[in-house]
C-alpha cells in the first residue's frame, strides 16, 4: 500500500499561518503547567486525588508536580499557612521563576478558614500575589480542575497575572 | 477514702511533705495534689523514688490560667508510674507578678518541652530550665497566646525569613 506523500510547504495544501510569537508562547505554556503543592492540610490529599489516575490532571497538561520552586511555575498552596509556616511560603515563592501563578486551595488559604486564631495567616493574599481562588473545606478535585482551567484562560486571554498588579492599593 | 490501700500516691506524699501538701482530692478516681511551688523539684524526686510509688513516667506538664484568682497560673503535672500501674496529678499554683517555678528536669529530662510549651503559651517561667525559648511560636512573637487576657482578634505582624 502506497503511502500518499504529504504536500509540500508548512501546512497542508501549502498555505500557511499567521500568529504573534506572545500567542505561541502562550499556547505552549497553557498545556505545560508545572505546578509545585505547596500542601499543608487536607487539601493535599485532595490535591493527591486530582493528579491521581481518576481525575488526571495529565489531561490538561499539568500533571508534572515539581518539588523544586525552581522548575515550578504554579504555586498550589493547598492547607493552612500560620504565621510561622508564611515566610517559609514567600521564600518558596521568590525562588520560583517568572512568570509564575499562585493559586489558593481551600478556605484556610483564602481566608484563613475556621482558624480565626492567633497563630493562623487569615488569607495567603496578606502576602502573596494570588491569581485563582478555590473555595471549599476542602475543595474537591474538579476545583484543582478548574483552577487550572482558570489559568489556562489568563494565558489564552493575556490576562494580567495578580503579579503584576502587586501589591494590591487600595 | 475506700481505696486508700491501692491508693498509696497522695498518702505518702502527705506524709513526706505534711505542710507542703495543701490539698488534695481523689475525685472520679484520679488522685490530685495540691501542692507549694517551693516543694515541687524534692516532691516530684521522692515521687519518682520512694519504693512504693516509682512515677517513672511524667506524662504531661502543662499550664492553667485561672484569670481572676489569687494565685493567677497553675502547673499540672501528670505522672505514671510504669512499674506499680498507678498515676497522681501533681498541681502547684504560681501567682502573675511572679510567675517563677522550678524546672523538674533534673527528675525527668523529657520534661524539656512541656515546660518550654508552657513557658510558650502562658509565660510561666522555668527556673534552670536548659533551653527556656519558645517551642511553638515564632521568637518575634509578643505576648502568650493561651492567657485568657490575650486578645481573641489579635494578629500580630507577618515575619520575615530570618524571625
Amino acid at each position: 500500500m502506497a503511502v500518499e506523500k504529504r504536500p509540500k510547504g508548512a501546512l497542508p495544501g501549502g498555505g500557511y499561518a499567521l500568529t504573534t510569537l506572545e500567542a505561541m508562547i502562550a499556547w505552549g505554556r497553557k498545556y505545560s503547567i508545572y505546578p509545585f503543592t505547596f500542601a499543608t492540610a487536607c487539601c493535599g490529599i485532595e490535591v493527591m486525588g486530582a493528579f491521581g489516575t481518576h481525575y488526571d490532571m495529565s489531561r490538561f497538561g499539568a500533571e508534572v508536580v515539581r518539588f523544586s520552586p525552581r522548575q515550578a511555575d504554579l504555586l498550589l498552596v493547598a492547607g493552612t499557612i500560620n504565621y510561622k509556616m508564611a515566610p517559609v511560603m514567600v521564600r518558596i515563592y521568590e525562588q520560583m521563576l517568572e512568570p509564575k501563578w499562585v493559586v489558593a486551595m481551600g478556605a484556610c488559604a483564602s481566608s484563613g478558614g475556621f482558624y480565626n486564631n492567633y497563630s493562623v495567616l487569615q488569607g495567603i493574599d496578606k502576602i502573596l500575589p494570588v491569581d485563582v481562588y478555590i473555595p471549599g473545606c476542602p475543595p474537591n478535585p474538579e476545583g484543582i480542575i478548574d483552577s487550572v482551567v482558570a489559568i489556562q484562560k489568563m494565558l489564552e486571554t493575556g490576562a494580567p497575572r495578580a503579579a503584576e498588579r502587586w501589591p494590591i492599593k487600595i | 477514702m475506700a481505696n486508700e490501700s491501692k491508693r498509696p500516691a497522695l498518702r505518702r506524699l502527705v506524709e513526706e511533705f505534711g505542710d507542703a501538701v495543701v490539698s488534695t482530692h481523689s475525685d472520679f478516681g484520679d488522685d490530685t495534689a495540691l501542692v507549694r511551688r517551693e516543694k515541687i523539684v524534692e516532691i516530684c524526686a521522692f515521687l519518682r523514688d520512694d519504693p512504693e510509688l516509682l512515677f517513672d513516667l511524667a506524662m504531661d506538664l502543662t499550664g492553667v490560667d485561672y484569670l481572676g484568682e489569687v494565685p493567677r497560673f497553675e502547673v499540672v503535672t501528670h505522672l505514671y508510674s510504669l512499674e506499680k500501674k498507678h498515676r497522681v496529678r501533681i498541681k502547684t499554683r504560681v501567682p502573675e507578678e511572679d510567675p517563677v517555678i522550678d524546672s523538674v528536669i533534673p527528675v525527668w529530662a523529657g520534661m524539656d518541652w512541656y515546660e518550654r510549651e508552657a513557658y510558650d503559651m502562658y509565660g510561666i517561667v522555668f527556673r534552670n530550665h536548659p533551653n527556656l525559648k519558645r517551642i511553638l511560636m515564632y521568637e518575634s512573637f509578643v505576648g502568650h497566646p493561651l492567657r485568657k487576657d490575650y486578645p481573641k482578634a489579635k494578629r500580630q505582624p507577618t515575619i520575615g525569613p530570618d524571625e
